[in-house]
């Protein structure tokens, strides 16, 4: 049986878990103090997965970047790729909070989204 | 002279929370100035997430939570004016302000809450040796940099401090492509939340050295290398450990200090361990009805925590407006911070004028296992709660019950204080 040490990234309180595996199969999760916790442990363990958070141009926009996030969690591994597709992408002002700006990132099925509002210049 | 009823010093996320909150609370001539061109103040560069989970139950990104509080205030109506720098507040709370519509102005406020955050403890307050080029920056002029204006200040970097900033701004770094070699922390703990420590240094595996400072720094133009250095308990550089990192930027996350310099002209007393103001149960600070909150006060580290302060802020000044707030007949009893407990706020307590509820929020000294917070009324300790772990980069919060406290008239001191059992 193996034993994984955690920190939950979860909130803020940043609850130490242990994790116990046996191969690809998680026996217990301890530690948390939450549900987000004990999905993160078994998550993070087996498919560690994390928000992406970045810019993207604005053209004629009153500001020149928009922020822009991950609509749900995407695979760690893939975090690199979406940056790449985030730094290709321009998008024409104006801009809703929400507003979806890349479909699919990287077939992720997650899409890219507008976390703040532009206006047009 | 313009007159109202609450003018709120600063449109971030203290600022936008006191004025809905006061306006909720009955008090209808209320503005908000505010010295950027919008709303929001800090979080609209703070674009990861991590917001809200407190207060919305769900995780936003800043710029998010920003938006959240400014459509209260829109939906409020609560006026506002941007670009508008607050020279002085005077103890009778007239507020001395200008833009470039207005020119100089003044208003007259029956009451004011003062919530101009805080700003980075800056690089010429660190005294680190070494030449001054072009590549230095505070994390939050590189955050500002990449997030807002859209430019990457360096592409070989190392970071100073482990504050929530530095290491955010590791992990940003990185993926707008520069080398993040190190970050280097003078103290024997992070700073920062564990949180980040995972997710923005172990991810990308950046190094963190603890008990490490930067002792040189090289280049004419432009930073060229630091050299780092282990420290001894005492904080001095052990000779023989220095390593140099060739880099071209040094980011600095060494701390936050509280903007205090309205508060102190007008003459509100200070802690000298928060740098904020000293206030009691309702955030009103020694002079009647200024109030405070948010990282004016003291420095938080959750967002979510600065709304519920401002909200509690914005009620108190809504009381005091309308006459409401019981005389705080000097029947206050002190809050002690001892042993381990660095300062609480607020530090006083009129068991009267407070809710049934009182949160008092505090930061511990050094890293704790296992060990005890603990509440003494006079000599009865009315709380002993176990935790696992506390930090000084953690705000810790005891609740204090009103009824409890009633049952002992005579109550002169409470203190709180960390146990080892």
């Amino acid at each position: 049986m193996e034993k994984r040490e955690l920190t939950c990234i979860g909130c803020p309180m940043g609850c130490q878990i242990t994790v116990e595996l046996d191969e690809k199969e998680v026996k217990s999760v301890q530690g948390n103090t939450c549900a987000i916790g004990d999905k993160y442990a078994r998550n993070e363990v087996i498919n560690p997965e994390r928000t992406v958070t970045s810019t993207i141009v604005v053209l004629e926009g009153d500001k020149p970047r928009v922020s822009v996030k991950t609509k749900s969690n995407i695979p760690k591994s893939r975090i690199m790729d979406c940056m790449k597709e985030i730094d290709s992408a321009r998008v024409k002002a104006p801009v809703k909070i929400g507003d979806i700006l890349i479909k699919n990132v990287c077939d992720t099925g997650v899409d890219i989204v507008a976390t703040r509002n532009i206006e047009k210049l | 002279m313009k007159e109202y009823d609450i003018v709120v010093i600063g449109g971030g996320p203290a600022g936008l929370a006191a004025a809905v909150s006061a306006k909720c609370s009955g008090v209808e001539n209320i503005i908000v100035l505010e010295r950027d061109k919008e709303l929001g103040g800090i979080l609209n560069q703070c674009i990861h997430n991590g917001f809200g989970l407190h207060t919305f139950k769900e995780e936003l990104t800043g710029p998010e939570y920003a938006y959240r509080f400014m459509e209260k205030l829109y939906k409020e109506k609560i006026p506002y004016k941007l670009n508008t720098m607050v020279m002085d507040i005077s103890k009778d709370k007239i507020v001395t302000a200008m833009n470039r519509e207005d020119g100089v102005f003044k208003i007259k406020a029956k009451a004011v809450i003062l919530a101009m955050g805080c700003r980075e403890r800056p690089k010429g307050a660190l005294n680190i040796p070494g030449y001054r080029p072009a590549g230095i920056f505070s994390a939050g002029t590189a955050q500002r940099l990449v997030n807002i204006e859209g430019y990457m200040p360096g592409k070989e970097v190392v970071i100073l401090g482990s504050g929530d900033i530095g290491l955010i701004m590791a992990r940003r770094m990185t993926l707008e492509g520069a080398k993040v070699k190190l970050v280097a922390e003078l103290m024997p703990y992070s700073g920062g939340l564990k949180r980040n420590i995972v997710q923005c240094l172990d991810d990308f595996n950046i190094p963190l050295k603890l008990s490490h400072t930067v002792v040189d720094i090289e280049g004419k133009e432009r930073v060229s290398a630091v050299t780092i250095a282990q420290v001894d308990n005492h904080g001095k550089p052990i000779k023989g450990t220095e390593e140099r990192y060739t880099c071209d930027t040094l980011l600095l996350s060494c701390g936050l200090i509280p903007e205090n310099e309205l508060s102190r002209n007008a003459g509100v007393l200070m802690n000298s361990l928060t740098n904020g103001p000293i206030v009691n149960e309702s955030l009103e600070t020694n002079i009647e009805g200024i109030f405070a909150c948010g990282n004016v006060l003291h420095v938080h580290d959750l967002v979510d925590y600065v709304s519920e302060e401002a909200k509690k802020a914005g009620e108190s000044a809504a009381k005091y407006v309308k006459g409401e707030q019981i005389n705080n007949n000097n029947n206050s009893v002190e809050i002690k911070a001892i042993e381990g407990v660095r300062y609480t706020v607020p530090s006083t307590i009129n068991v009267d004028r407070m809710e049934d509820m009182l949160t008092v929020r505090f930061r511990v000294g050094k890293v704790y296992k296992g060990a005890y917070v603990s509440v003494y009324l006079d000599n009865e300790r009315i709380m002993h709660n176990k935790k696992k772990i506390m930090a000084p980069g953690e705000m810790e919060q005891v609740i204090l019950v009103k009824n409890k406290l009633k049952e002992q008239p005579e109550l002169k001191t409470i203190t709180v204080k960390i146990e080892d059992e």
